[in-house]
């Protein structure tokens, strides 16, 4: 490793935008991660990343310029139909996630392969499922969406942090005692669809799942509280995502950045299943 | 006035009604036990007077000023709650989310009375301790310590002993009977426990193929009694 030429990328400005969405993205998936395991819908981000790939296999062929105004739309709607039916849903949790996973992906190929214009299609589609260099070809508008959407994902959660706790942990009870459950599940709903919208940037559709659950699975390994848990999830995937971005950097082969993230987050649950392990044998 | 009246009520999914003609109604301070086989609707009866099902036909009232949202509830355990991490005060206080509205965090009131609940279901001590690593009947505890924290007046108890073992049992039934005694709670308890049931109810609603609802004496009194104990009602 090259240190000068390492010190030498700061010198641009794309990445400081890389570590800043990166931070900020890793931060508000992991805040709902929590809540999706428990939620058993550990899946969603993977199903949400397809919806959200299939949306823009249409934008790219309609031509939009700028693909969010279509795929934000679209992600938020499916997050809606998955989450906000509850537990009386007709089709449950995961089969609901596999159905529209499977065929958001499999009608964004087609129409990409039917339509098409791009000569270089198999690239296209590696780079929007992986994410491959996407994180190092923001711009200035991308980080600037990114904070705003980031900030008030950030401040959705704070507000509803304890209507989201009731309604994760007993739904029935707080909707018989008089909590509007369908409008918290509606909210939950339409952030995880921005979150995920967001992180698609970062580490493209295939890796998003491991961007929300990773951090929680090894926080709930150790942390006993529904508050604990969340802030050690934020921690983890924050530093997990730097050190993933800095060692794709470092690495003068070129490490695809959302797979080293990945990389990254999965030593680190090592760790805390360890650390958790041993505390149990302490215990007894 | 009654605290909460059926009418005619039937109950069940997609119009297909599980139970139907279910008459009774509830006066504050009663010990109400709902008994009946399994798969009679029990279940179904309890979400349908939570408002979580709604009913197929008849009508459900509240009236001596409770409102249809301050009935407590102690649900069955779920899957969800058993690798829930949460803290035993953080389930307490979730409890009086309904009353707070559209304000993010709760107040001192709310605190206090988490507090109390939590000191009057002898968990004085367990605040910080982790809700999936208690015992089964301590668990119960909390989960009554947060009924109470929805409400003063109308409890719901959905097999609240299912899964403890006898001398845990016995000690919950003393705490809810208590509760009803000392607080003046009225009690709804889902139950397939007939002898507790007798023991400590004061009305007893049996639902099967079709529905008896009457005083405990009357109850004692009645052929539904006998086909429901193999004893033939010698409890």
């Amino acid at each position: 490793m090259n240190f000068a030429k390492f010190a030498e990328y700061f010198q641009f400005s794309f990445v400081w935008y890389a570590l800043i969405v990166g931070t900020l993205i890793s931060l508000c998936s992991s805040l709902l991660g929590v809540t999706l395991v428990l939620k058993r819908f550990s899946f969603i981000g993977d199903g949400l990343s397809h919806v959200a790939f299939g949306a823009m296999a249409v934008a790219g062929i309609v031509g939009l310029t700028n693909e969010t105004y279509i795929v934000l739309p679209v992600t938020i709607l499916c997050a809606i139909l998955l989450l906000s039916t509850g537990t009386n849903a007709k089709i449950k949790g995961d089969a609901a996630v596999a159905m529209i996973s499977v065929g958001a992906l499999a009608i964004g190929y087609l129409l990409l392969n039917l339509f098409s214009t791009s000569g270089n299609l198999a690239g296209d589609v590696c780079a929007t499922l992986f994410g491959s260099t996407a994180i190092l070809t923001l711009t200035q508008f991308d980080m600037w969406l990114s904070i705003a959407l980031s900030v008030v994902v950030v401040v959705v959660f704070i507000v509803f942090y304890n209507k989201i706790f009731a309604v994760t942990f007993d739904e029935s009870f707080a909707k018989a005692t008089g909590t509007k459950t369908n409008i918290y599940n509606l909210i939950i709903a339409i952030v995880i669809a921005v979150i995920i919208v967001l992180a698609m940037n970062l580490v493209g559709s295939l890796l998003i799942s491991a961007l929300v659950i990773f951090p929680a699975l090894s926080a709930m390994r150790v942390f006993k509280s529904f508050k604990s848990v969340t802030i050690c999830a934020a921690c983890v995937s924050v530093g997990c995502s730097l050190l993933g971005i800095l060692l794709s950097m470092a690495i003068e082969k070129g490490a695809p950045v959302g797979s080293m993230i990945v990389a990254v987050d999965i030593a680190v649950f090592g760790v805390f299943y360890a650390i958790g392990a041993l505390k149990g044998v302490v215990k007894k | 006035m009654a605290q909460l009246t059926c009418k005619d009520l039937s109950c069940g999914y997609e119009q297909k009604a599980v139970v139907s003609n279910v008459n009774f109604s509830v006066n504050a301070g009663d010990y109400l036990c709902i008994v009946g086989e399994n798969g009679s609707g029990k279940s179904t009866l309890v979400k349908t007077l939570l408002g979580l099902v709604k009913p197929i036909g008849g009508s459900i009232d509240t009236g001596d000023g409770l409102k249809r949202n301050e009935i407590g509830y102690l649900p069955q355990q779920t899957d969800v709650q058993r690798d829930f991490p949460a803290s035993v005060w953080e389930v307490v206080i979730s409890g009086c989310l309904a009353g707070s509205g559209f304000r993010p965090f709760y107040n001192k009131q709310e605190k206090d009375l988490a507090r109390q609940n939590i000191e009057k279901m002898g968990l004085k001590g367990f605040e910080k301790r982790c809700y999936r690593e208690l015992s089964g009947g301590q668990q119960q505890r909390v989960l009554l310590a947060r009924a109470l924290c929805a409400t003063r007046k109308l409890l719901l108890l959905d097999e609240p002993v299912s899964g403890l073992d006898p001398k845990v049992t016995l000690e919950m039934y003393e705490l809810i009977a208590k509760l009803n005694r000392e607080d003046g709670v009225t009690i709804i308890m889902i139950s397939h426990d007939i002898n507790a049931a007798l023991k400590y109810a004061s009305h007893v609603l049996h639902v099967s193929h079709d529905v008896f609802f009457g005083t405990r004496e009357e109850y004692l009194n009645s052929e539904y009694v006998k086909r429901f104990t193999v004893t033939g009602g010698e409890v």
